[in-house]
């Protein structure tokens, strides 16, 4: 007995470093306080949670901002399995920025519907802390468990509206293939986990690296591949996300398909950077064709929606086609720098741009009451500002310089050029066709705001609400911003810290 | 005779991946929302066989670390996705997958 009290004793005490995991310790214990206060809260001043949610996040950034003042070394805990370095960083910001804003946009919009506030702000801070968790971590458990923790509250939000059909609907579908599409990345994850010994990225990656590929790893890589496809919603596996996007409350909607779409493709960048980067003859065509599919289906069935948040949904899965373009030239030539440079330029950029997107709908929606594109209609007559702001954000997610998502697009198309190969030129001419079919539909909602009659004449201004203004001028200043100097954000996707974070 | 055979983690590897094509045929042909969710928990639990076989076979305990992993937020999976399933229910009896087609397009 005192042997075996003796041995304990002997063990070494992991060296934990309290700054580096001040973000995520900020908001654990934001999540308490959030519930806490609920509780002890009456039914008239349950607003009170949204603001405590909102210093909540706030309140995280603080730790990423000095964390990144102070700069210096890669800091990797717990054997290298969570990391915190640029990468992580500007990408923990992207997280906590988003969840901010959408908190801005749910505000209004939860009180006026009477739901459930308090509980949703827990659950937004749990997914949020989820995403935040994905950011740094860099093995398979790790991954696994920031997945669930992003997405089991989001099957919540999606539903949120319980006594409505449609979103009693958005939730069941965006559950049961999310939960499927966890088992296929699982079982991949087991694999690859049996055929390396390991289930440390930089491990996988020098085992994977040290000799020829077994059938067995194969079969892990693509189902880890498609697990996060799903996550994504890379066609052909997106048919969950236009219907779970109409069916959830909008602010929901737009947390999902800016936040959650994001982390998806932080895992993806993850295992394709440090798990496995020389398997590229496994997942190079695998992505290829996700992207090709991605972006042009997304395209074709965005032009001939009629629906607001719906053509904005399949809108997103076809920019999601261009986010994963240069992930498919990750071992070839030069393309690795450019390639992660690019993805992190888009994921922020359209961040903002399709959370103002949302933002404008919102606000028009608490007038119009309606979902239909023709509900736009003539907004330039009663709506000058908003019309300005939706034109700005559709022309950014149009590409159209100097908006933020055309220096996205740029970074996008250049790595995928310099990997200089036929298989590289040819994804970079379906991405410029591609380019130009988005351009039309985000060309009709702009004509309807312009140059169309209120659909039925009613010309009374629109009232936007403070928070959502706020989320609006949030949006907007980046959008126009990462246009113009994108140089801010590039020094954090620095290639070099991210695999030599690995190394050591 | 039988009784000297010795099963090896490849019988376990096995069987972890018959009983994953089981789950995921199950969710694509059956309709019911509680049986699609009953075989995406088999599918969870053939994860866990072929981890848990996989651990033996190389020796290393990561494996069976990750099934606790997997078994606590399949659980937590089985929460959240009842309460969803109870509330359609509640609003349609009897309702299965195919009914649900408010939204299309």
């Amino acid at each position: 007995m005192i042997g075996l009290v003796a041995q304990v004793g002997d063990w070494p005490t992991p060296v934990v470093d309290w700054h580096a995991l001040a973000p995520e310790l900020v908001l654990i214990a934001g999540i308490n306080l959030v519930l806490a206060t609920d509780l002890l809260l009456e039914e008239g001043r349950k607003w009170a949670t949204a603001t405590l949610t909102g210093f909540v996040l706030l309140g995280a950034f603080v730790p990423v901002v000095t964390l990144a003042v102070i700069g210096g070394d890669v800091r990797a805990l717990f054997d290298g399995r969570y990391v915190i370095d640029d990468f992580a960083l500007i990408l923990k910001a992207l997280f906590l920025l988003t969840g901010y804003v959408v908190v801005l946009m749910s505000q209004t919009e939860l009180e006026e519907g009477g739901y459930y506030q308090g509980e949703f702000y827990v659950l937004l801070l749990c997914s949020v802390l989820g995403m935040v968790m994905m950011t740094s971590s860099r093995d398979l458990v790790s991954v696994f468990i920031a997945l669930e923790l992003l997405s089991i509250p989001a099957y919540m939000l999606a539903a949120w509206r319980k006594r409505d059909r449609k979103s009693n609907e958005a939730g069941v579908k965006f559950y049961l293939l999310g939960v499927f599409a966890s088992a296929v990345l699982l079982y991949g994850m087991s694999l690859l986990y049996g055929a390396t010994g390991s289930t440390r990225f930089d491990e996988i990656a020098a085992s994977l690296a040290s000799g020829d590929l077994i059938g067995l790893q194969i079969v892990g890589i693509t189902f880890v591949i498609a697990g996060f496809a799903f996550k994504v919603s890379a066609v052909p596996f997106h048919t969950w996300a236009p219907d779970t996007y109409e069916g959830a409350p909008t602010p929901v909607t737009a947390f999902l398909s800016v936040a959650s779409k994001a982390a998806g493709f932080v895992a993806l960048v993850l295992v394709i950077f440090t798990a496995f980067p020389t398997a590229d003859g496994v997942y190079g065509p695998l992505v290829w064709v996700l992207a090709a599919l991605t972006m042009t289906v997304g395209n074709v069935i965005a032009l001939r929606q009629t629906n607001i948040v719906r053509m904005l949904a399949y809108s997103s899965v076809s920019q999601g086609g261009f986010i994963l373009m240069p992930l498919a030239f990750v071992n070839s030539g030069d393309a690795a720098e450019p390639a992660l440079k690019a993805v992190v330029v888009y994921l922020l950029v359209y961040g903002f741009t399709n959370l103002g997107a949302f933002a404008v709908v919102i606000a028009v929606a608490r007038k119009t009451r309606s979902g239909a594109i023709t509900s736009f209609g003539g907004l330039i007559s009663y709506a000058p500002g908003l019309t300005v702001l939706m034109t700005l954000f559709l022309a950014s997610l149009a590409g159209i310089p100097p908006l933020g998502g055309w220096i996205a697009k740029f970074n996008a198309f250049k790595a995928v050029l310099d990997a200089g190969s036929g298989s590289g030129y040819a994804l970079a001419v379906v991405g410029a066709v591609n380019t130009a079919i988005a351009a039309a539909y985000y060309l009709r909602v702009m004509r309807e705001m312009w140059m169309n009659d209120p659909p039925d004449g009613d010309r009374a201004p629109i009232v936007t609400p403070a928070p959502v203004a706020t989320a609006l001028g949030i949006t907007a200043a980046g959008t126009v911003v990462l246009g113009i100097v994108p140089g801010l954000v590039l020094r954090f996707a620095d290639l070099q810290d991210l695999t030599g974070a690995l190394g050591g | 005779m039988i009784a000297d055979v010795v099963p090896t983690p490849t019988w376990y590897l096995v069987l972890a991946a018959v009983l994953f094509g089981i789950g995921a045929v199950g969710v694509l042909v059956r309709r019911n929302p509680l049986v699609l969710f009953m075989c995406i928990e088999l599918m969870l639990n053939a994860v866990n066989l072929s981890f848990v076989a996989l651990s033996r076979k190389l020796g290393d305990i990561g494996g069976q670390t990750a099934v606790f992993f997997v078994l606590v937020v399949a659980a937590a999976e089985v929460v959240v996705g009842l309460g969803i399933i109870v509330s359609i229910i509640r609003r349609r009896p009897g309702a299965t997958a195919d009914d649900l087609a408010t939204l299309k397009g």
